[in-house]
């Protein structure tokens, strides 16, 4: 590994480092805490490699204007905290609609509203999946240490061209500003999805929305030999906006089952010792490192706890979870909101009632010992 | 140039909805609506090929063809 | 007609009512295209949202139907990655200047080579007639049935001192005038907007007695007039029709082409 490649950085600069590697062109941005070194290095580092850079005089100008670029064959990302994603969110339901790729990076801060803008949270796990109107589905994933930063960085790039979909990078604000190190693997190295283009010639019928056998829809840039329109209207294979009840009915089943059909292949995770655990805990994002600690600090002592680290959120992997949970005790999500992905895995396990919570909603990192108080509450044992 | 010589106001009665603006705007007064509320060339021979039929449509449902001329 | 190449056809007749202004806009533009000799596939046409906006859905261009006000934000993002496209944005009176208010100001204010077009009928004519910022004050709107109290404002003069580099305003009786406008704002190399005054007959129209939408032209034939003219002078009251400000300035996707150079270095 050559020394250039080994960066001491934080995982703001990490999320960048992925993005230019998985090949971003354009981004827009507005300046968010704790988000905002995104924006300020991607205005250094882009225009280096040839790519654009704006910021935009707010969130809703930046996302929209993403999703132009990304139409003219762009590889395109936006970072945001939030207040910023609040805003994002009716743009985001647009390029659900149109299928158009585009990552967002929502690393997150105490809410709701202003909130704490310089401290953690893991608030808006609900909101990557329901913030934007209508019945849709997304893709959410999330990382806790820098290396999985850069990979889920690139990861979310190739999702995102593979399914013609939205991706949101939902990180937070200890990742996002914690330093560590980081190795930059060779071009090559990890594997970058190019955007599907249409083989249909100029002058032949190109249908911006007809899937292909294998459910892929090839893209046809924008000032290419191909005139198709893009609405957020419900629309035909054509593009042009229809009210008809079975174009309508069957335009919203391929959005959301383009996604959801594919949970297992979106699926991204990390297990530790869960063959044996009686207690699982899972967890994501920085809670996932203090939940990493106690599992690896009480193994020797003949606890067996488990983790599962969940790197995607949305789709949630709910067979996944009952699968690894199945032999254990119970579970415990560790999370930093008052119970998001608890929810969920309620709902993908057997037995719901021994599923507990161990949380912490006042700004503050939840730490390995947070984490041992709850595990001995719920173990009856007291603090 | 010579002045341009009238084909044939070339009226699309499908996109063309009554709504009255060639009509009215017409400085020869040769537009009338019929009683299905289309525009029809009432005065055909008073056309000076003048055009602003054509240009203020909003449906583009009104095309005034001039005579080629050879030139 | 040869302008007739420039459609999709088989859209027609449009929706737009009988007598809409935005018709006209269409016809006029898309002549301004043919006398441009432009090729289809290098213009983009983004739209906002309001029947303005559904202007792309009839043209043969890259057309890009967005989110109601941020046409020019969307704009943006095309021209930027791609700057030898030829982007068009055609928005209505309260897409462009209500809900997109802050965009058209930036958007200006970069200087970006993209052409607004702002049709401007003074009202919320898809939902069924409410009053829009350009509506006026003692007008009448099915949001204000006691008349209006909002003032409303100088898009040209907003467009100027955003920074616009081209700025022009013309009618729908006035569409020679208006190709010419068009034409000038697309060749233009910088932010160009043209205001058009427009007519909605079915809902400003009636509810504020204008009579037909030949009337509602007659109106703008009438109390308008070229920019600095006698009549003006007479009559502070008309509105000027004609460019009010064109002039060459760095524009936004050129500025940042140096940029890359200067970073690349």
């Amino acid at each position: 590994m050559k020394r250039e490649n080994i960066k001491f950085i934080q995982g703001n600069e990490a999320c960048v480092e992925g993005a230019l590697y998985a090949g971003l062109d354009f981004f827009a941005g507005y300046p968010i805490t704790p988000s905002t070194e995104i924006t300020e290095l991607l205005s250094y580092r882009l225009p280096r490699k040839g790519g654009k850079f704006i910021q935009m005089e707010d969130e809703i100008a930046s996302m929209s204007a993403i999703i132009g670029a990304s139409l003219t064959g762009s590889k395109v990302m936006t970072a945001t905290s939030g207040p910023g994603f609040s805003l994002m969110q009716e743009a985001l339901g647009y390029a659900i609609m149109t299928e158009i790729p585009c990552v967002i990076v929502n690393v997150q801060r105490g809410g709701p509203s202003t909130g704490i803008p310089t401290h953690v949270s893991q608030g808006d796990v609900y909101q990557a999946r329901w913030g934007t109107h209508g019945d849709h589905a997304i893709v959410t994933i999330t990382a806790s240490n820098h290396q999985d930063v850069f990979e889920t960085t690139v990861d979310a790039f190739n999702i995102s061209e593979t399914y013609r979909t939205p991706v949101i990078l939902l990180y937070d604000e200890v990742v996002g500003h914690t330093r560590e190190r980081l190795i930059v693997p060779e071009q090559g190295e990890l594997p970058l999805v190019e955007r599907l283009r249409t083989s249909v010639r100029e002058g032949v019928d190109y249908h911006p929305y007809l899937p292909r056998e294998d459910g892929r829809l090839p893209m046809s840039d924008f000032g290419g030999v191909h005139r198709y329109n893009v609405t957020g209207l419900f629309h035909d294979m054509w593009g042009f906006p229809s009210d008809n009840p079975k174009i309508v009915h069957d335009l919203l089943r391929h959005l959301v089952d383009k996604i959801q059909n594919n949970v297992n292949q979106i699926a991204r995770f990390k297990e530790y010792y869960l063959e044996d655990a009686e207690c699982i805990l899972i967890s994501y994002g920085s809670s996932a490192r203090s939940a990493n600690h106690v599992v690896v600090s009480r193994r020797p002592r003949g606890e067996r706890l488990g983790l599962l680290e969940l790197q995607t959120l949305w789709p949630f992997p709910y067979d996944l979870v009952r699968e690894k949970c199945a032999n254990a005790k119970y579970v415990v999500v560790v999370e930093m909101n008052m119970g998001q992905i608890l929810q969920e895995v309620r709902k993908a396990v057997d037995r719901p009632e021994k599923v507990f919570l161990a949380n912490r909603i006042d700004g503050v990192f939840i730490t390995p010992t947070d984490i041992r108080n709850i595990l001995r509450v719920i173990q009856g044992k007291g603090v | 140039m010579a002045k341009p010589k009238l084909k044939e106001h070339v009226i699309n009665r499908e996109w063309c909805k009554g709504c009255g603006i060639c009509v009215h705007f017409c400085p020869k007064d040769v537009l009338e609506l019929d009683d299905a509320d289309k525009v029809f060339a009432a005065r055909r021979s008073d056309c000076i090929c003048c055009k602003m039929c054509e240009l203020r449509c909003p449906d583009l449902a009104i095309e005034i063809e001039i005579e080629e001329d050879g030139q | 007609m040869a302008i007739k190449d420039y459609l999709r056809e088989r859209f027609f007749p449009h929706i737009w009512c009988p007598g809409c202004g935005h018709g006209i806009v269409l016809n006029s533009l898309l002549r301004t295209i043919e006398k441009l000799g432009m090729s289809k596939n290098e213009i983009v046409m983004v739209s906002g949202i309001g029947c303005s906006s559904r202007i792309s859905g009839y043209v043969d261009f890259h057309t890009l139907h967005t989110i109601h006000g941020r046409a020019l934000a969307f704009a943006t993002g095309v021209k930027m990655s791609l700057p030898e496209l030829n982007v068009i944005v055609p928005m209505g009176d309260g897409d462009a200047l209500a809900i997109g208010g802050n965009h058209f100001i930036h958007a200006a204010r970069r200087n970006i080579d993209l052409t607004a077009i702002i049709m401007n009928n003074r009202i919320y004519g898809m939902t069924g007639g409410q009053y829009s910022p350009l509506s006026g004050y003692g007008t009448m709107a099915t949001t204000a049935p006691y008349t209006n109290i909002d003032h409303d404002f100088d898009i040209a003069e907003l467009a100027m001192a955003a920074g616009a580099t081209f700025v022009a305003r013309s009618t729908t009786y006035h569409v020679q005038q208006l190709t010419k406008i068009l034409k000038q704002a697309i060749l233009h190399e910088g932010f160009s907007v043209v205001e058009v005054l427009s007519q909605c007959p079915t809902y400003f129209g009636r509810k504020n007695q204008m009579g037909s939408a030949a009337d509602m032209m007659e109106y703008y034939k009438n109390n308008t007039t070229s920019i600095g003219s006698k009549a003006k002078k007479e009559n502070p009251d008309l509105i000027e029709r004609g460019v009010f400000v064109e002039k060459e300035m760095p524009e936004y996707c050129s500025e940042y082409d140096k940029i890359i150079e200067r970073a690349m270095a």
